[in-house]
């Protein structure tokens, strides 16, 4: 049966779907994702879909129940790599990928989650960032 | 009446038999009729394969134009049409070039002393009324085609999308958006933000001259569409008025930017990345 790999890149999973998804495969990969999540701590799922031509009602719940299950466990996700044609059908058909946040590429998808974890640890760092920043603009 | 063979084959021996004296009439009437925008020579030569791929048709070809013996005489009369339309003729001024034939044949009935009987008079008529129905027929075509030529290059002239600094593009739009161009405008918008990795779009709709539903609708799809591929878009150039009809229509931008000028729309974006970067620069630094 074919399973979609599950890459460890610094802080972040990434999962690049390169096949044409069917229940089963979707089930396998939202174990392994978990798995994954859980042993390796990771904070961040980003989920590669440039070689998907079609993504459909299954696959837009599919990306749906990873985004909620990473949620759970501490996990940021990331769409990233939506091909136009995709975006427009999905706009045509009314489909919404209601809680996934999205990013045009792998590059600005790390860039994304790096972000995000920094607003959500930096409120400890943010009196000094303000000082830091006054201190940089004043003569 | 429809002509019947034998009687195409009367006219063709007609054609035949004052062949010089059609072509030269038939041309002085359709030059009169064109008033000089064609030179009498190019007319001429016209009028002289007119004329010839009529006696090639033979009396068959003439009785139907439809069958295989008339191949010629339609294809004449499409390329006479067709280069008529191209120089921007009228229809009745393309028409007038085949009815001619008419006054030239009464003509030769009356002076020449050709024998013709009523019958075949009103079939020769019959006859050239099919003929310049014919040259309509394909002046439309041409004309239409010209007309979607027109449409396609139009559609490509006018949706630019320019980046207008790292990281944000615009698309100025201009004219009135229907739905093939805005297909065409979420499209190429869509592509480019791929292409440059840009991660905000602006779409500046200043030159558009209204909006109603259906042009905002086209235009939340595409801030929509770009949304689910991670890039965000900002509606600029919302004049006063456009701002007084979107209210009035109840149409709900929900919380999609929108700014008066190009110029604020740029100035959000780079307040947005502008404070990302002074966040994070300080923390590279410690």
């Amino acid at each position: 049966m074919e399973r979609v790999p599950v890459l460890k890149i610094g802080d972040i999973l990434l999962v690049s779907i390169q096949i044409d998804m069917s229940d089963q495969t979707a089930v396998t990969l939202q174990e392994d994702l978990a798995e994954r999540i859980v042993a390796t701590g990771c904070h961040g799922v980003i989920i590669d879909i440039t070689a998907l031509d079609i993504v459909d009602s299954f696959v837009g719940r599919m990306l749906s129940t990873i985004a909620s299950i990473s949620k759970v466990l501490d996990a940021e996700t990331v769409v990233v790599g939506m091909r136009p044609a995709v975006a427009i059908t999905l706009v045509e058909l009314g489909l919404s990928l209601n809680g996934i946040r999205t990013a045009l590429n792998v590059e600005r998808g790390m860039e994304l989650i790096a972000a995000t974890r920094d607003d959500d640890l930096g409120y400890d760092d943010t009196p000094g960032d303000v000082e830091s920043a006054t201190a940089a603009t004043s003569p | 009446m429809a002509l019947t063979a034998d009687g195409g084959n009367r006219l063709v021996e007609l054609l035949t038999g004052h062949g010089e004296r059609v072509v030269q009439r038939w041309t002085e009437v359709v030059a009169a009729s064109l008033r000089g925008r064609l030179s009498l020579a190019e007319l001429r030569l016209q009028v002289q394969e007119l004329h010839a791929s009529m006696i090639n048709a033979g009396g068959a070809g003439l009785a139907d134009l439809q069958v295989p013996a008339a191949g010629e005489l339609r294809a004449v009369l499409a390329d006479l049409s067709r280069s008529r339309a191209r120089q921007s003729f009228t229809a009745t001024e393309t028409a007038v070039s085949i009815y001619a034939l008419k006054d030239v044949l009464v003509e030769l009935a009356e002076t020449d002393g050709a024998e013709l009987s009523l019958r075949d008079v009103v079939d020769f008529t019959g006859l050239v009324d099919r003929m310049g129905l014919l040259t309509f027929e394909t002046y439309v075509q041409t004309r239409e085609g010209l007309i979607a030529d027109q449409a396609e290059q139009l559609l490509e002239l006018s949706t630019p999308v320019v980046k207008i600094w790292d990281g944000v593009v615009a698309v100025p739009l201009v004219g009135t958006l229907d739905s093939a161009r805005a297909q065409v405008v979420m499209e190429r918008l869509l592509q480019t933000l791929v292409d440059t990795g840009s991660p905000y779009a602006i779409i500046d709709i200043t030159g558009v001259p209204a909006v109603d539903t259906q042009v905002a609708q086209h235009i939340l799809k595409t801030v929509v569409a770009a949304r689910l591929m991670g890039a965000d878009c900002i509606i600029s150039g919302i004049r006063p008025q456009i701002a007084q009809t979107i209210v009035a229509l109840g149409i709900e931008f929900g919380d999609i930017a929108t700014k008066a000028s190009l110029a604020d729309a740029l100035r959000h974006v780079l307040r947005l990345t502008g404070v990302e970067a002074s966040r994070r620069h300080p923390r590279r630094e410690a």
